[in-house]
């Protein structure tokens, strides 16, 4: 994989304008940033585009979002085209990002990847012909501890085996949502089994593994 | 060991509610006012007397640098950014802070942020934590609603607020000039300095970036006085300190202990021993993929903290220990690093943008022993051409861990060199 | 003033130099890439790095400020271990294509590579191919070559002031593109060839014609504006390969605008080669001798008054002084170089040029643009303009009927004469800006002048110079801006109306009427023809343009860079252009055609030789002698109030690429002209 995939304009639509709400949302985002700044919200506008377009971000959504801050459009590019996380191009409905960096690896993200391709039948980087799973590699999304994993929307499945995996993309495929997190069985990063630490103070109580 | 009494991050593990209520349980925004009441001066004091040194990985005195913002304002407002892009794999501790301890950081926003006349802070969280960034969101708002940040923040008198911005997929962004153009609207290249950020950060503004650890810890430290922070660990290398354990051991874990504890003890109390035993260890990354690996012989007896670490030409990093037992194929843990720097390489600057591919690529043969011995060597050399003529660290951070492989393992590599021009089997059985 | 070590060598500098520009004061080479003294500091390319004593590792010199005490080396082990290193990483990607790029021989990879390389590379794998890019009919791209300096890049944000060209992606995959490779619109989009270390970003219209090193250079002076840029002509054989930008810190720093670079293949179409003459209402073919007895058969009998002469915007200081002469030896009084009917008052010369001089903008901090567009009519200029607002110590304000895009911010005042009036009679607050900045500056278009009421107009700005402290002691902010290179030495010489002569709105509408029987057309082709009646004209000039198609006897000059030939720029500027080229066919040096003709008209011009006719011009024009110099002018009274009508001003370019009978010509300019007018819909590339 190399370069920068940008759809091709028979994909991209003619024009695009954010929803009133997230016209709101956006407009919330820039006031965060001191007033002449407004081009530190390219990225939440970017993320906002994208999660209003079916996960990627089209040109039509590139020039109005450069409109929209005082921005030239090639700077709104450079900026979508430099971070992993915005799609340029159609991704499938199910976007699944497995984490292959070596902590992962160690930990088994081959099996991961078997049972993607044994339940998806996809390698990385592919798309299921009905257009229903993406799935990709990604680099270290930060739970190593809680290896392998992989992210679907905004959320992680963590603590993964080939069978584990393969229960989430099937039920994935049958329309539902499995509980995120550690499949294992644990409540985070504490070690299998419970903590080793932390079993001395308990101030707040224990609202069973947190909340919300 | 350290005990439960002297742990910062009570609510490590999410056992309990990451709400305000519950937060000022275990003792969060607890008079917060009282923290504020005795000064800039004081507080930065204090920090410095805590010894604490930056939880990002560099190991920089954060009173120190705190200390370095204007104490007087020139017409601009200064800037508090925490950084939460935590990428560096084998790491995951700020994450527990953020979903589950969030209102540490955002107090300890309020006390590092006044400390240093900051009008307000923001919070960088990598993309990908989302769900940890929504708790966030929620510790501040709760924040706003009961006084403790905005305006009057705590009844102080002091104005302050407190934002979270996201990233979008860029390890690069926790370079913290990376992370300022980031923050402006850039792509996150970072910046030549001087000018550093305490002159010259984001939006042309003095800024301090700080770890979202180092920051967190901070009110706690005040609360208990920095010489309490300082008495534990060693001179120099004080405090607690989260790590993270993953790799081969049999319960992977993030947990809080002691700066300096051993490194096998540290296993094997919280994490339940490397798998198949201490014995079955090969190698460790002890502080995270950029510093380089230290073989058993070393592990062994090595203390887990900065100058321990780097005595044995490795370093604490972020304190992400990555564990490879016997089974592990180093050569390709390693290329997979490489592979890493390769893919999150900004493309700036000449030898990181060339020399993190070549390295790679050079790594992938050396892999499958498709190479000539003389490459070994070669390879080191381009480690040293990339090392050091970089503008940020990252080019160090790809150079590191193949410099310590061909330190440790060189007859590894040189035995698959060989397989291969035998044609006898190259790799070890598969790891896992 | 911080004094540090180089090499053992002590330098005191100014503050705010870097290492870099130290080390060469010290007279050490640093190579580089990415570093340019007209750009930003990127630090990205590495190639700069030295070593600093106490520092950890080698710095990069060109970020690097210089500091007291520095201790700096750029001859040690590990600054060439530093050096090759990076060589080495540049070179592991880049193809070895240099036999067939066209950067070869003058590319600063091969030249540094040969001078700071190993001269071995130890890569073995797959080296990076990528994608080249459409960039417009200008900039070809082979962007394997690219080394990513980002030179490009900065200079189309910062000096351009056009942001269309980034870097997408990120590592080894970065690519520099325009936004979905469409073409630049800048008119200065050909500095990134020059800017470009490597043969990345190439000269499309260049492209595979010549070697560098076949080339005949010569230094001489553009003529597509009144910039009076500096210019090299890269000549093989007779044809013109490329025109490069010289360096004049005074006018054109060191770039060039598009159409003074790229119009080049105009001078090879439509040419003017022989001699003409119209007969039985057919031009045909004629030898110098037919052409001239066919002037002289038309002449004969006229009044001096039935004669008329025009010269147009191409036309050098020499013919126009050659033709002069002869029609004031034809007793003719109607002569007019402002071709356009501008109302401007060449009898002060402080009411018709750049005072300030171009420079002179960077000191300037209020201006005031009346009636033009300046990134239109003096791309070059308006560059400067940009320059000097990035500073943020300039307020700028615009009198026009439109809002153009001009790369800077400036405050719109008004469409026209009305606005003007106001500020002149000091009731705009943009007066009080002018009155109370130290430097004020008052640009003003042709567009505001070429109207009927354009000496009233005139009369306004002269008004509004006087009364809102424009002119004083050591500052002039009159600033009169021309589009086309012979206009102020056409003032300058005198080139307009004598003693009861006609201007160019009185010669067509006498020529019309029938009054004036004969026309000289000097390269004038931007008159309506239409209006030259049935009178005689005479084309002389380079091109088969407007004139030529109307003329019955044409005489074939030479262009621009054909000939010796002095310009005057819109400063005032005298500047000496070199003949690069010989021109085509029968065509000769204009002045010599005016000089031959001037023996069968019976009036023999005294001058067989360009020394004896540039005499003949310091009598005109003294300050002619000054050449490359400002000679400041005195000011004095021009303009003649009246009424002013309620028209807008209207910028007197209205396609910057097809201003001039060279630019028409041009395929280059047309194509440009087209995609810059929508017509065209520009290749778009493969987005991968």
């Amino acid at each position: 994989m190399s370069g920068v995939h940008i759809a091709p304009p028979e994909q991209q639509p003619a024009s695009f304008a954010f929803t009133a709400e997230n016209l709101e949302l956006a407009k919330q985002h820039i006031a965060k940033y001191p007033a002449g700044r407004q081009q530190s919200a390219v990225m939440p506008l970017l993320d906002i585009a994208q999660r209003q377009h079916d996960n990627w971000v089209p040109q039509a959504a590139i020039r109005y979002i450069a409109e929209m801050l005082g921005m030239a459009t090639i700077r709104v590019l450079e900026v979508a085209s430099f971070y992993t996380m915005y799609n340029l191009a159609p991704v499938g409905k199910h976007f699944v990002q497995v984490c292959t960096t070596t902590p992962c690896w160690l930990a088994g993200s081959d099996k991961v990847l078997s049972a993607c391709k044994k339940h998806l039948g996809i390698n990385p980087g592919e798309t299921t012909p009905d257009g229903q799973f993406t799935v990709i590699e990604v680099e270290c999304l930060g739970a190593c501890v809680n290896a392998p994993m992989l992210q679907y929307g905004d959320d992680f499945y963590e603590d993964l085996t080939e069978e584990s995996t393969g229960k989430v993309l099937e039920a994935l495929k049958r329309g539902e949502r499995p509980k995120p997190g550690p499949q294992s069985g644990r409540l985070s990063s504490e070690p299998l089994g419970g903590a080793t630490t932390l079993t001395t103070f308990n101030p707040a109580g224990n609202a069973g593994g947190g909340d919300d | 060991m350290l005990q439960d009494k002297d742990r910062i991050f009570t609510n490590l593990y999410g056992q309990q509610s990451w709400r305000l209520e519950a937060a000022r349980k275990r003792g969060d925004w607890d008079n917060t006012k009282a923290l504020l009441d005795k000064g800039q001066d004081w507080i930065i004091e204090e920090m410095k007397k805590s010894g604490l040194r930056g939880r990002g990985g560099a190991g920089f005195p954060t009173g120190l640098k705190w200390s370095f913002m204007p104490k007087q304002s020139d017409g601009r407002p200064s800037y508090l950014v925490v950084n939460a892009d935590e990428g560096e794999p084998g790491t995951c501790k700020d994450r527990d802070m953020m979903r589950h301890d969030p209102h540490k950081l955002v107090e300890g926003c309020l006390v590092a942020g006044f400390a240093m006349r900051a009008v307000a802070a923001y919070i960088y969280i990598r993309g990908e934590f989302y769900r940890e960034a929504e708790n966030l969101q929620g510790a501040i708002d709760e924040a706003y609603a009961a006084g403790l940040i905005g305006k009057n923040a705590c009844g102080s008198g002091y104005d302050f607020d407190v934002f979270v911005h996201r990233g979008a997929g860029a390890y690069i962004c926790g370079e913290e000039t990376a992370l300022i153009e980031s923050l402006e609207g850039k792509k996150g290249q970072p910046r030549l300095k001087p000018p550093f950020p305490a002159n010259m950060g984001v939006w042309g503004c003095p800024t301090t970036v700080n770890n979202v650890e180092s920051i967190a810890v901070a009110p706690t430290i005040l609360r208990r006085g920095g010489e309490w922070f300082a008495g534990i660990g060693r001179p120099n290398n004080t405090g607690t300190k989260v790590f993270c354990i993953s790799g081969h051991v049999n319960k992977p874990c993030n947990v809080e202990e002691e700066m300096g504890i051993p490194l096998k003890e540290l296993i094997e109390k919280h994490a339940g021993g490397v798998r198949g035993g201490w014995d079955n260890l090969l190698a460790i990354i002890p502080g995270g993929s950029s510093v380089p690996l230290l073989p058993k012989t070393i592990c062994d007896d090595v203390l887990m903290d900065f100058d321990s670490l780097r005595a044995q030409r490795s370093g604490l990093g972020t304190a992400a220990v990555i564990v490879m037992d016997k089974s592990t194929d180093v050569v390709r843990a390693i290329a997979r690093l490489s592979k890493f720097y390769k893919h999150e390489s900004c493309g700036q600057c000449t030898p990181c943008r060339e020399g993190t591919g070549w390295m790679w690529r050079v790594m992938e043969r050396l892999v499958q022993g498709r190479a000539e011995k003389r490459e070994i060597d070669m390879l080191l050399e381009v480690t040293t051409q990339v090392e050091g003529h970089t503008i940020c660290a990252l080019g160090d951070a790809a150079a590191w861990p193949i410099q310590g492989l061909i330190r440790h393992f060189r007859g590894e590599i040189e035995r698959r060199i060989d397989a291969y021009h035998t044609g006898a089997p190259v790799l070890p059985a598969a790891a896992e | 003033m911080p004094t540090l070590t180089i090499d053992g060598i002590q330098v005191t500098v100014e503050p705010g130099t870097t290492v870099l520009q130290a080390c060469e004061l010290a007279g050490k080479e640093i190579p580089r890439f990415c570093y340019h003294e007209r750009l930003t500091i990127a630090g990205n390319c590495r190639m700069c790095l030295v070593e600093q004593e106490k520092a950890p590792k080698p710095i990069a010199s060109c970020a690097m400020p210089a500091a007291d005490n520095m201790v700096i080396k750029t001859d040690t082990p590990l600054v060439k271990k530093a050096r090759e290193g990076v060589m080495e990483f540049l070179l592991i990607n880049h193809p070895l294509d240099c036999p067939i790029c066209d950067q070869g021989g003058e590319c600063d990879l091969q030249d540094q590579s040969m001078g700071y390389g190993k001269g071995a590379s130890r890569y073995d794998e797959n080296k990076r191919a990528v994608n080249d890019k459409y960039m417009g009919p200008l900039v070809a791209t082979t962007m394997t070559r690219c080394i990513h300096c980002t030179r490009c890049v900065r200079f189309a944000q910062e000096v351009a002031g056009v942001p269309e060209l980034g870097a997408i992606g990120r590592g080894e995959d970065m690519q520099i593109t325009t936004y979905l490779e469409q073409a630049m619109t800048s008119e200065l989009s050909g500095n990134v060839i020059d800017l470009c270390p490597v043969g990345a970003l190439t000269s499309k219209p260049y492209a595979f014609t010549a070697r560098s090193w076949e080339l005949r250079k010569t230094e001489t002076i553009d003529a597509m504006d009144a910039v009076g840029a500096n210019i090299r002509v890269d000549v093989r054989g007779r044809e013109v390969m490329r025109v490069l930008p010289r360096v004049n810190e005074d006018v054109n720093e060191e770039w060039l605008s598009d159409k003074s670079r790229f119009a080049y293949d105009g001078l090879r179409a439509r040419r003017l080669d022989r001699p003409y003459v119209r007969k039985a209402g057919k031009l045909q073919e004629a030898t110098w001798p037919e052409a001239f007895a066919a002037v002289a058969g038309a002449f004969k009998g006229l009044q001096g008054s039935q004669i008329a002469a025009i010269a147009g915007d191409l036309a050098c200081a020499e013919s126009m002084t050659a033709l002069k002469d002869l029609m004031e030896k034809l007793g003719s009084p109607n002569l007019d170089c402002r071709q356009d009917g501008a109302k401007i008052d060449a009898s002060t010369r402080a009411g018709y040029i750049f005072n300030s001089g171009i420079a002179g903008i960077e000191e300037a901090d209020a201006i005031l643009i009346v009636g033009s567009n300046p990134r239109r009519e003096a791309a070059l200029i308006n560059a400067r303009i940009r320059k000097r607002s990035l500073t943020g110590k300039v307020k700028i304000a615009l009198i026009g009927n439109e809002q153009p895009v001009l790369t800077y911010k400036y405050d719109y005042l008004g469409a026209g004469a009305a606005t003007l009036k106001d500020i002149a009679e000091g009731r705009h607050a943009f007066a009080e800006v002018l009155k109370t900045a130290q430097k004020p500056v008052l640009i003003l278009g042709q567009g505001a002048l070429a109207r009927a009421d354009g000496a009233a107009v005139l009369a306004l700005a002269k008004q509004a110079a006087d009364g809102l402290g424009l002119v004083k002691d050591g500052w002039n902010g009159f600033n009169m801006l021309h589009t086309a290179a012979a206009r102020v030495g056409g003032l300058d010489l005198g080139f307009v109306p004598g003693q009861g002569g006609k201007d160019v709105t009185g010669i067509l509408a006498a020529a019309q009427s029938g009054e004036i029987k004969a026309v000289y057309l000097l390269g004038a082709d931007e008159i309506d023809m239409s209006k030259l009646g049935s009178a005689f004209v005479i084309y002389q000039g380079s091109h088969g343009d407007a004139g030529a198609k109307r003329a019955d006897v044409i005489l074939p000059g030479a262009a621009y860079v054909e000939k010796d030939a002095t310009w005057v720029n819109t400063e005032g500027r005298v500047q000496l252009g070199r003949r690069a080229a010989a021109p085509p066919g029968d065509a000769r040096e204009d002045w010599s055609i005016i000089r031959a003709l001037s023996e069968p008209l019976g009036h023999k011009l005294p001058y067989d030789n360009l020394g004896m006719l540039r005499r003949r011009m310091l009598q005109l024009a003294p300050h002619f002698a000054a050449v490359d110099k400002l000679t400041p002018a005195a000011w004095g009274a021009f303009g003649t109030a009246g009424t002013v009508t309620d028209a807008p001003f209207v910028s007197a370019v209205a396609d910057f690429y097809l201003t001039n009978p060279i630019a028409r010509a041009s395929a280059t300019m047309a194509e440009c002209s087209a995609i810059a007018r929508g017509i065209t819909q520009p290749k778009t590339g493969t987005h991968d």
